[in-house]
């Protein structure tokens, strides 16, 4: 336990999710720091969350210009021209965060992050990326691996009534609550490449279709050399097609990634904000729950889709890492 | 999900939102995202800093002012096209009647208490209008649709109430910490800062007859020339010390429970006060009084020892009465007014200390004596998407998706948000269902009074009621009553035989019972039939 006390402000501020968490944790709350790339509305949501819960610091990453799009559903962005005219989604983002928590340093971060050194990473216990190419992902995710200090890993990904979340936290101690007593537990995570390449039929049958549905366009954005969240309604064959191939190599049906949701995933591209609020809110969550080191954590993917309304979790590990 | 249909459901909907607090925000806000164009928001409370780690519409400079007002504000500078109307008003006020609620095409609820929360259900099945309803407490939230007719009610099933603790538990034979709060907030504080004409149960077993001289009420009253020393002394010898000595005369209650220790201040207080309390006050203001700042106590987290817990007692007694005099005998327990959450916490640790209870925090104590509910901006805002997804669902009148929604903190076979089909509709549910009420009464020894306070306003909620008998009113509460009807009603209560039955041998009576607000019975139930125990009534 760290020595300094919460100061008056902060007590009084946090009161009531310090009598859900406990003052220790918000104490390590204070001191975290997180990366966070690609704002979207989902991940606005997140930051609104975190800054709230007083973390050290956000540094943000998106050096897309704002326009007319990132409007709908983003409510960091304020619609006078004044307000983000010319200025990146970073920048403006990370105004409207200020505001929510002085006690917070939200800061903006240019450049590609996938060409940083890990060094880079190593400011940091929680990087979150979202907007990200395939490649991307593996990349980022390695770099946090690579350090011997043990920076968190997640994705997000919402498109129309679906959301999928993928966690990373290497070999990870925490403590829990059982019954009366505090008992420390340990569960070690697959990397978004391993986790990915867990064959399709050595998966438990169970396996919500939404995660086959989320690889096959992901494959489908990598093979294409397309920018994520580009492929929609007028690639449905090319889709239909390398879902074919796909379950082919893997030996799966093809009715276990039904038609019906990849038309619905390639038809609703943008964001639906109650989708942001929930995904934005399970991740705010487990990135708490993370820096804390108490509570379960998720492990490792978390998916939800509006139509049926379940917000389940799903573990993709190989044999190695299953718990 | 964005088709064409459920755009113009959207953009052409009124919605009325009741509560801007943690759900309201959020709520807000993806409302406002979600294309919504014309919502109505009720709410009576001002924004508090403990507001401010998840209600995220508010700021700092906002302490005090109207959330609802706030709230639009602020939702308004991103979507600035959108008509958002304020009330700042109690949603029980008479203007939010039936043909309020008829205008709107769906209610939804972020609403933190039963009683509001039963106001509002009743008023939705009266105007028809669908009813999303929510709740969250740290991590666990759920969300519930209710449909009149089709779905459940909010009543149909039995919601907890309020946790509440036999009076000899707390006056005598306390055994957990929230009995010693209960007893120092409700009992202790009442008697010395409260309304001095309230009944208090303080010394209902503590004085026996031994002292006839001694009456126990003045025991509580400051004596001539007794400096505020020795008056707090002396209160806290009576209450830690004789009370605590003449229970313990009592052999029988302590046979099978463990034995409480007279406290007396000599034993932890052998020195005078006021030298130990060199420290000045920080502040001149009323606001900056706080025993722990005076006596260096810092971090409301630390369990003090029972030496520090008494100088709490003494320090914030002593300061009541020579910083707070005029608003003694107003007071009641305020968990936002410092001093009182640390009289109460002393007092309830002390207390504790003596029936071998352990002690707590002041941030703990606080919680419990102000029944605070610990709350983060996650769930809420998790539970905000679950509302807007079923508000959308029952503006496209896709009734065979609703879902009561439950966001769980551990997972259940793989969820952590589980949909669970609506139930139907209780049929013995008095709020929502067709079947009549039976009640039995003995019509000798009932007053009408007896039944409108026991059976309409206790049991049935029915905060406005009017009672027909036949065709003549014979009782009812309301605005604007004329002053003869109102003696006419007083002295009516006092009857014995309230009903008057059109013939002599009838063994039911129909009445109409119904709430001129809340409209239940009006138009459902609206026939209780009783059943007469003595049957010598009709001879």
């Amino acid at each position: 336990m760290d020595g300094e006390e919460l100061t008056e402000q902060e007590t009084a501020l946090y009161d009531r999710q310090i009598r859900v968490w406990g003052a220790d944790a918000q104490r390590r709350l204070s001191k975290s720091h997180i990366l966070v790339c690609g704002l979207k509305g989902t991940v606005a949501e997140f930051c609104k969350n975190i800054v709230l819960a007083g973390v050290g610091s956000v540094t943000l990453v998106d050096d897309r210009v704002v326009t007319d799009e990132s409007l709908p559903a983003n409510f960091l962005i304020l619609p006078h021209e004044n307000h983000y005219n010319g200025k990146t989604l970073a920048e403006v983002c990370c105004d409207s965060l200020k505001e929510f928590n002085p006690m917070v340093d939200v800061a903006v971060e240019t450049g590609d992050i996938s060409t940083f050194g890990v060094e880079f990473f190593e400011k940091f216990d929680a990087v979150i990326i979202s907007c990200c190419s395939l490649g991307k992902k593996k990349l980022i995710n390695q770099k946090c691996r690579k350090l011997s200090k043990r920076v968190a890993f997640y994705t997000v990904e919402c498109r129309g009534s679906c959301g999928e979340m993928f966690v990373d936290l290497q070999d990870y101690k925490y403590s829990k609550k059982k019954l009366e007593e505090t008992i420390e537990c340990q569960i070690e995570y697959p990397s978004f490449e391993e986790a990915i390449s867990v064959p399709w039929r050595a998966l438990p049958r169970r396996v919500s279709k939404l995660y086959f549905a989320m690889r096959v366009i992901e494959q489908f954005e990598d093979v294409e050399g397309r920018n994520p969240g580009e492929t929609s309604i007028a690639d449905r064959l090319g889709v239909l097609k390398l879902r074919k191939e796909l379950c082919e190599t893997n030996s799966l049906d093809e009715s276990q990634i039904p038609d019906a949701l990849l038309e619905r995933l390639l038809t609703d591209t943008r964001e639906f904000p109650p989708v942001c609020a929930i995904i934005g809110g399970i991740l705010g969550q487990e990135v708490i729950k993370a820096i804390s080191g108490k509570g379960d954590p998720l492990k490792n993917f978390f998916f939800f889709d509006a139509m049926d309304g379940k917000g389940l979790i799903e573990d993709i590990s190989g044999p190695s890492t299953r718990s | 999900m964005a088709s064409e249909e459920q755009i113009s459901a959207i953009k052409g909907a009124k919605v009325l939102m009741v509560g801007a607090g943690g759900i309201g925000c959020e709520l807000l806000k993806t409302l406002a995202l979600s294309g919504f164009q014309d919502i109505h928001i009720i709410d009576m409370d001002t924004i508090e800093v403990s507001n401010l780690n998840r209600q995220f519409l508010f700021r700092q400079s906002h302490v005090g002012q109207s959330k609802a007002k706030v709230a639009r504000d602020a939702v308004l500078r991103f979507r600035p096209n959108i008509s958002i109307t304020p009330y700042h008003a109690n949603v029980k006020e008479s203007r939010f009647n039936v043909d309020f609620y008829k205008e709107f095409d769906v209610v939804l609820n972020g609403l933190d208490n039963l009683d509001a929360r039963r106001h509002v259900n009743r008023l939705c099945l009266a105007a028809d209008v669908p009813l999303v309803e929510s709740g969250t407490t740290g991590f666990l939230g759920q969300v519930t649709v209710h449909l009149k007719g089709k779905t459940e009610c909010y009543e149909c099933q039995a919601k907890p109430a309020p946790k509440t603790y036999p009076v000899c538990t707390i006056t005598s034979t306390p055994s957990k910490f929230v009995h010693c709060i209960v007893w120092a907030k409700d009992l202790l504080f009442a008697k010395l800062f409260g309304d001095k004409n309230l009944e208090n149960d303080l010394n209902v077993r503590s004085s026996d007859a031994t002292n006839l001289s001694e009456h126990s009420e003045d025991v509580f009253e400051c004596r001539k020339g007794e400096d505020i020393e020795q008056y707090g002394r002396r209160i806290y010898d009576h209450v830690f010390g004789h009370n605590i000595e003449v229970a313990l005369s009592n052999e029988e209650t302590w046979k099978n429970r463990n034995k409480p220790c007279a406290i007396y201040s000599k034993d932890v207080f052998p020195d005078k006060l006021t030298k130990e309390n060199g420290k000045t006050e920080k502040g001149s203001t009323t606001e900056d009084v706080s025993a722990m700042a005076s006596l260096g106590l810092k971090n409301p987290q630390d369990v003090w020892s029972l030496a520090e817990n008494s100088r709490v007692f003494y320090e914030s007694l002593r300061l009541f009465f020579s910083k707070r005099q005029k608003e003694i005998g107003n007071l009641t327990f305020d968990k936002d007014d410092q001093l009182a959450v640390e009289f109460v916490t002393a007092a309830a640790n002390i207390r504790a200390s003596s029936f071998g209870i352990p002690l707590h925090s002041l941030f703990e104590a606080k919680g419990i004596a102000g029944n605070i509910v610990h709350a983060v901006a996650t769930t809420n805002a998790i539970i905000a998407g679950l509302i807007v997804i079923e508000a959308i669902k029952v503006l496209k009148k896709d009734s065979n998706n609703y879902r009561m929604t439950y966001c769980l903190e551990h997972p259940s076979k793989k969820l952590l948000l589980m949909p669970v089909e609506p139930y139907e509709p209780n049929k013995s549910c008095y709020v929502c269902s067709e079947t009549p009420l039976s009640l039995e009464v003995n019509t000798h020894h009932s007053k009408l009074r007896d039944f409108v306070e026991k059976i309409v306003k206790a049991k049935l909620g029915m905060n406005f009621p009017v009672i027909m008998s036949g065709a003549s009113i014979i009782y009812e509460v309301g605005e604007d009553l004329e002053e003869d009807m109102v003696a006419i009603y007083a002295a009516n209560l006092e009857k014995v035989k309230f009903f008057f039955p059109c013939s002599k041998n009838i063994k039911t009576i129909n009445m109409n019972l119904f709430s001129f607000l809340q409209n239940v019975g009006l138009e459902s139930t609206g026939i209780f039939l009783l059943h007469f125990s003595s049957l010598n009534y009709f001879t």
